[in-house]
């Protein structure tokens, strides 16, 4: 245990840790530490510490309690209780090690194997397990007892084969998952044995878990062997922790203490093992966190206050911040989360933007930008560390984001969230429930908000499917999310988020995690739809092509902050921040222009006409 | 549906079957001496070997365990050879009480460590901490110490529960209640403390998925996207774990059943053993296997039912 553990991250890199120190850092785990090597140096050095053979009984002094010559007192036919403690720590700690090491020479191997080659192997060892893992422990250890006798040393043995499956399945499923990694293809590639590559790259993944699993079965193994042994059945000839129990609670109403020594010795012990098995898990999981990015956590509020103030009017662009009504008005909007060292991190800073109904925003910026974060918070659904850090939002002329709220009230969002704001993100599998059918999802919010019946909601959802261009809108209303394609999920999202009769759309990257073909196909249903429904959209997107497709009016966004705004036409002929052109720039480099661009001029009933067509060839489909 | 669950039945079958016979193979070793522990230390020589052969103890160990299962196979478990009565009653006189010790403990582990772990995994905070602190402590202290330590204080001590058990074949409600209350909670603390430490984390990470912002943003009330869809994906996880504790507490329950007194499956499994009764512990060992098949298969088509992936492969 004393090597620094390897951590092979998804990355592929070694990160090496002193895990260690980390442990030791730990209180909880520097007291599981101190406690076992306690009870170890008990072990070692029983026949130092005691000068009583645990067997020797002096019936003369039976039940005695504790004086100069017997430390804790005697047992019942007068052994003297401190010396069997002591003698029975030996028993307990080997026993338990000799458990864990037959678990693992019998599981570590042949998960090896098995996660390695699979096949047959795999199939059979995967039924012995199954075998193993029916079994009851304690009336397998019974029924060995009946049949080889009251060994400790057998028992445990036949414990560890009952324990084997946990280190198979263990060893099994981190092969498995690292059987297909580069570095091992690339191992493979060199020309490296079978036998080199599971020892030198696949043991050292699971060397961790199962330092921690031994630690686990270890403490399993001491407590089913004291049960044994408590109920009498342990090998009377042997002074074990399980046997002093089992005395002590015959003798519970004479003298209570015999139980306390031992039960207050399974219960460190164990206590420690599990500890220790959480310290070194907890040790091996800061090593990866450094890695990841560092987010969240502790909440600084005193910090947050002084974040709070009107955000500097100088680096805003220029936006109309007057009275009007809108849709949606942003004011100013900051977000921020609060970081470990008590600082605020702001992904939106001073963004001020309005949509009206009947009309297209574009949000364009790189991922980062902060475009997610701010359509995240019209729609109040912002990861839980987020704060409001400045500025307001309104919608229909009610603040749903008032200038003082440093977070979102969830109270107030509920009362448009879904009726009158919807959402269509980016990435269609993960945004549908797998475990609910595509009926049940498109049914159940219409019955809650619209407060309609199952049967009107049902037929709605199928018109709805058949308005998206979904062929059999039946079939899709029975199947599960993972048997439809990804276009046809993006399409149900879609039909989702109009179910209600929204007044606004929030799409999130709406056609980014789909294939190219699909993606026009998408577009054109949103601007079809949009057109025929009148309502508001916020098109959240780094695709300047979309937003020439789709857009009214643009916004573009770097690093948090709103770089330039203004009518669609305007920006794509003149962009003014320098941002905006390099944006442009890359993605008309080498490219045909888009039709927008050039046919800027085309009457609006040639632009509907061909909308018409390409709708017809949708709904054909 | 109906395939999945013949296939499942087919490998419960043999792995009873393995088990049967393996134990049987286990018992045949530890057999040499019974017929002289059944008639005493003072039975004659003629008369143990009388004995063996009425057994059948002279024949070769595959002619005895096919005959066994021959007899299985028709519901005959035989009867048992230190009292003579029936395996079959034998068991049934006594599984009613372990198997009520164990689902109520199940039943309340699976209710309580639910609400515990989502509230931990939903409001984090002191609640979080609690329950990871509870799946530490739970972790550390083995059932049977904490039986041993509500007995020395709840019974012996402060003397609000019996001792010892007051269950005989017809006793009534209250009899069962006032003998069943501390096995059971020597049974819940372990169970609830690791069992809600694995609905928090499995609930965690659902609340991470995407489809809760999205169902969020439909305007589905938090209470149902918690206990809907939330808890329908991260119960599985709970489940699997629970079904291992259940084969581990049928096991466990031994040890409670002895500090208790309880009359059930446990006292008989430690008679039976220590004294070589093949037909009793045969009856005993196929009985739990049964059970454990069960629950399996039990939460095999609850998981498959939860998850529609599942059931489609």
């Amino acid at each position: 245990m004393s090597v620094p553990v390897e951590l092979v991250g998804q990355s592929g890199t070694v990160v090496r840790s002193n895990v260690i120190k980390k442990i030791l850092k730990n209180p909880l785990g520097l007291s599981a530490v101190v406690v076992l090597l306690f009870m170890v140096v008990l072990a070692v050095l029983a026949n130092v510490l005691t000068s009583f053979d645990p067997n020797f009984a002096n019936i003369g002094k039976t039940l005695a309690s504790g004086d100069a010559v017997n430390l804790l007192g005697t047992d019942s036919v007068g052994r003297d209780v401190w010396s069997r403690l002591v003698f029975g720590a030996r028993t307990t700690l080997l026993s338990a090690l000799l458990c864990a090491a037959v678990a693992i020479a019998i599981g570590l191997p042949s998960g090896l194997v098995a996660g390695y080659y699979g096949g047959k192997f795999d199939g059979v060892s995967n039924w012995l397990v199954n075998v193993l893992m029916s079994l009851p422990g304690i009336i397998v250890l019974l029924t060995v007892r009946a049949a080889l006798g009251p060994s400790v040393w057998l028992s445990m043995v036949a414990f560890g084969i009952l324990m084997a499956p946990g280190y198979f399945r263990l060893t099994r499923t981190a092969v498995q998952s690292v059987r297909n990694e580069l570095y091992v293809d690339a191992a493979r590639v060199a020309g490296l044995s079978d036998t080199a590559i599971m020892s030198r790259h696949i043991f050292s993944v699971v060397r961790a878990p199962i330092i921690i699993q031994t630690a686990v079965i270890c403490g399993v193994a001491i407590a089913i062997q004291s049960g044994l042994e408590f109920l009498g059945l342990g090998d009377p000839s042997v002074a074990t922790w399980g046997v002093m129990l089992n005395e002590g609670f015959k003798n519970i109403y004479l003298s209570p203490l015999l139980l306390v020594w031992p039960a207050l010795a399974i219960g460190l012990t164990i206590g420690a093992l599990v500890l220790l098995a959480n310290a070194i898990r907890d040790a091996l999981e800061d090593a990866e966190k450094i890695k990841a990015p560092k987010r969240g956590g502790n909440t600084a509020q005193a910090s947050l206050a002084t974040v709070r103030r009107r955000p500097d009017r100088t680096f805003s662009a220029v936006v109309e911040a007057g009275t009007e009504h809108h849709l949606v008005k942003v004011s100013h909007l900051g977000v921020g989360y609060p970081q470990a060292d008590g600082s605020i991190k702001k992904v939106v800073d001073d963004v001020s933007f309005h949509v009206d109904r009947g009309e297209v925003l574009g949000i364009v910026g790189e991922s980062g930008s902060g475009k997610s974060q701010t359509a995240f918070s019209i729609l109040g659904l912002l990861p839980d560390a987020a704060r409001i850090v400045g500025g307001s939002i309104q919608f229909d002329g009610k603040y749903t984001v008032a200038p003082t709220d440093d977070r979102v009230s969830q109270t107030r969002l509920s009362e448009y969230r879904g009726k009158r704001i919807s959402y269509i993100p980016q990435e269609p599998m993960s945004n549908l429930d797998p475990a609910f059918t595509i009926g049940y999802q498109l049914v159940t919010p219409m019955m809650r908000v619209l407060k309609i019946s199952k049967s009107e909601a049902t037929k709605r959802a199928l018109k709805l499917l058949d308005d998206v261009g979904i062929r059999f809108p039946e079939k899709t209303f029975e199947a599960y999310p993972h048997e439809v394609s990804g276009g046809m999920a993006q399409r149900v999202l879609i039909a989702g988020a109009i179910s209600c009769e929204p007044d606004l759309i929030i799409a999130d990257e709406p056609t980014t995690a789909l294939d190219v073909t699909v993606q026009a196909d998408v577009l054109d249903l949103v601007r079809d739809l949009q057109k025929r429904l009148g309502v508001g959209v916020i098109l959240v997107t780094h695709n300047f092509g979309v937003v020439a497709d789709l857009c009214d009016r643009v916004a573009v966004m770097q690093n948090g902050r709103l770089v330039e705004d203004g009518d669609v036409r305007d920006i794509l002929r003149n962009p003014k921040d320098p941002y905006t052109q390099k944006l442009l720039s890359s993605m008309l480099e080498d490219k045909e222009p888009m039709t927008m661009l050039v046919s800027a001029g085309m009457p609006a009933a040639q632009a509907a006409a061909r909308n018409d067509e390409r709708d017809e060839k949708e709904m054909a489909r | 549906m109906v395939s999945f669950i013949l296939k499942r039945i087919a490998s419960g079958i043999s792995v009873l079957v393995a088990i049967s016979f393996f134990t049987y193979c286990l018992l045949y070793f530890s057999s040499a001496n019974i017929a002289r522990n059944i008639l005493g230390e003072y039975a004659s020589q003629e008369q143990v070997q009388a004995k063996e052969i009425a057994l059948g103890l002279h024949r070769p160990l595959l002619t005895r365990f096919f005959e066994w299962a021959g007899n299985a196979l028709h519901g005959d478990f035989g009867v048992s050879w230190f009292t003579s009565e029936p395996v079959v009653s034998a068991i049934t006189t006594r599984l009613p009480i372990t198997l009520t010790l164990v689902i109520v403990s199940i039943v309340c582990i699976a209710i309580v460590a639910t609400l515990l772990g989502m509230a931990a995994a939903v409001k984090r905070g002191w609640i979080d901490r609690l329950v990871q602190g509870a799946a530490v402590v739970g972790d550390a202290i083995p059932d049977f110490v904490l039986a041993i330590v509500l007995v020395s204080v709840f019974a012996i001590t402060l003397k609000i529960f019996p001792a010892t058990s007051s269950i005989s074949p017809d006793s009534g409600a209250d009899a069962w209640a006032a003998s069943m209350t501390l096995p059971v909670i020597a049974l819940l603390i372990n169970g609830i403390a690791s069992i809600a430490q694995q609905i928090r984390s499995a609930v965690i990470k659902q609340l991470e998925r995407d489809y809760v912002r999205t169902l969020r943003s439909r305007g589905i009330p938090e209470w149902e996207i918690l206990f809907k869809h939330v808890l329908r994906s991260a119960a599985p996880a709970g489940l699997t774990v629970l079904s291992l504790k259940f084969v581990g507490m049928l096991g466990g329950v031994v040890i409670i059943e002895q500090i208790f007194a309880l009359p059930g499956m446990g006292a008989l499994a430690v008679q039976s053993t220590s004294m070589g009764d093949i037909p009793l512990v045969m009856g005993v060992v196929l009985y739990t296997v049964i059970i454990v098949i069960i629950v399996n298969l039990l939460v095999d088509l609850i998981n498959g039912w939860l998850n529609p992936k599942v059931r489609v492969s």
